[in-house]
């Protein structure tokens, strides 16, 4: 534990880990996107699917649960740039 | 055959170009400061995306072709008006006043100057700065083009009552029916007609400024809607009217939700301060979104065209090899972003929409615990 604080008290500028910080949080929160969007492309298609006819319901409607949850990404997105720049 | 020989060719060729972009160790390290403008990703990004008192319409080798814009300042009651171009795009300081290039103290801003120097006076507050500055001539451009186009349509429609619509009234018919069928009537229901001169000015305004925002040359280019100030407003707007317009019903599902437990609002008003919460965070949200897309999108584009010049900084082959490539995916990211210009533009009418809906239902409750 002392080994840590004499550590820590050596680097007394946090800045590069705290862009370290900022970069692995845009990178988690991709993550986040990409597997809340790749469910939503997925329940569309099989829906489109099984029932062509209602093609451009569906298709608005996927449209807008994306842009939501990219509304999302996009706030983790803006914290860790403010991390790195503020 | 063919496969093997073309691997070999690409292996050495890749050889060749990591073998001449290592440095070379005998040389002293003096290329850089002969070289006055090392080519700085970071700060050419940062550059085009924020505002500026001056638009920089072209550069031909070392003469630059600048649009000075008005600056208007007002400071302890008197007020300034007087053209950027007195500043000689940051290198001079005028009337006590100079143009802040320091990156981390509010490059960009206006602050006085410590008298017959050009150092900034860190003690004195900055002047309240009412400028036309890029943004504000990219809104003028968004607002002229939609006074034209619109007035030319009504005029359209005037004139062809009861004729086949023709020209631009044609082109922009489905999308202002797009606009009232699919995104006003059904989220608003029957009163949706008092919401429609609003929400088709925030959909075009926000739709052609996006648009305009893609285009590289002058009058396009100016970040409009990646500016948060902007956003700002516009979520502002449709906060301000949706608080105007909540009735009754509304304001007792924020503050007193019915079927919620009496527990969870008696001593502790626990649930009606996470509804309040909500309905600063719904516009709050809207104004990010917005926001943060435009400028990704612009950090995307611009990125992928540094890429060009920080590998040519390497190696000048190496920056002639990766442009194909890097072009290539600009023009893919450009086309995308076409897309995400309606698709935002979509997005923020129709959930402000919703909250119009949401503050003006009438709400019928058949019995408290089916709510």
């Amino acid at each position: 534990m002392s080994l840590l604080t004499t550590l820590l008290q050596v680097a007394a500028d946090l800045a590069p880990i705290a862009k370290m910080g900022a970069a692995l949080g845009a990178g988690i929160a991709s993550i986040g996107a990409g597997i809340g969007i790749g469910n939503i492309g997925r329940g569309a298609l099989e829906s489109m699917a099984r029932q062509p006819e209602s093609t451009g319901d569906i298709r608005s409607n996927m449209i807008v649960a994306a842009a939501l949850i990219e509304g999302v990404a996009f706030f983790a997105i803006v914290v860790c740039l403010l991390v790195v720049f503020i | 055959m063919r496969t093997f020989l073309l691997s070999i060719t690409f292996l050495l060729s890749s050889l060749w170009a990591v073998s001449s972009t290592t440095p070379e160790t005998e040389q002293p390290k003096h290329e850089t400061t002969s070289h006055s403008e090392e080519f700085n990703a970071g700060h050419m990004i940062i550059d085009h995306i924020v505002d500026s008192h001056e638009w920089h319409v072209a550069s031909f080798g070392h003469t630059h072709f600048t649009i000075p814009l008005p600056i208007i300042l007002i400071d302890e009651g008197k007020l300034l008006v007087f053209s950027s171009a007195k500043f000689h795009h940051g290198e001079e300081s005028y009337q006590g006043y100079k143009i802040e290039s320091d990156r981390k103290a509010g490059r960009g801003k206006i602050v006085k100057v410590i008298p017959e120097t050009m150092e900034t006076d860190k003690t004195a507050s900055r002047p309240l700065d009412l400028s036309i500055t890029k943004t504000v001539v990219g809104i003028f451009i968004t607002f002229i083009l939609l006074l034209i186009v619109f007035f030319q349509v009504a005029g359209a429609y005037k004139r062809n009552a009861g004729r086949a619509p023709k020209g631009l009234q044609s082109l922009l018919e489905p999308v202002i029916l797009f606009v009232r069928d699919d995104i006003a009537e059904p989220s608003i229901g029957k009163h949706y007609k008092r919401f429609m001169p609003f929400l088709l000015t925030l959909f075009f305004f926000i739709f052609f400024s996006n648009l305009i925002g893609l285009f590289p040359f002058f009058p396009g280019g100016a970040n409009v809607t990646g500016n948060i100030a902007v956003t700002l407003v516009l979520a502002a707007f449709t906060f301000a009217i949706t608080t105007f317009i909540g009735n009754r019903s509304y304001w007792l599902h924020i503050f007193n939700p019915p079927g919620v437990p009496w527990w969870l609002k008696f001593p502790f008003p626990l649930i009606p301060i996470i509804e309040l919460t909500g309905v600063f965070i719904k516009p709050f949200v809207l104004m990010v979104r917005l926001f943060a897309n435009m400028t990704a999108g612009h950090i995307i584009v611009l990125g992928f065209m540094s890429l060009i010049f920080i590998f040519a900084n390497m190696n000048p082959a190496l920056g002639y090899g990766v442009s194909p490539v890097s072009v290539l995916f600009s023009v893919f990211i450009s086309l995308l972003e076409l897309l995400v210009a309606f698709i935002q533009a979509y997005v923020f009418t129709m959930l402000s929409a919703l909250y119009f809906g949401m503050a003006t239902e009438e709400h019928v409750h058949s019995s408290e615990s089916s709510h």
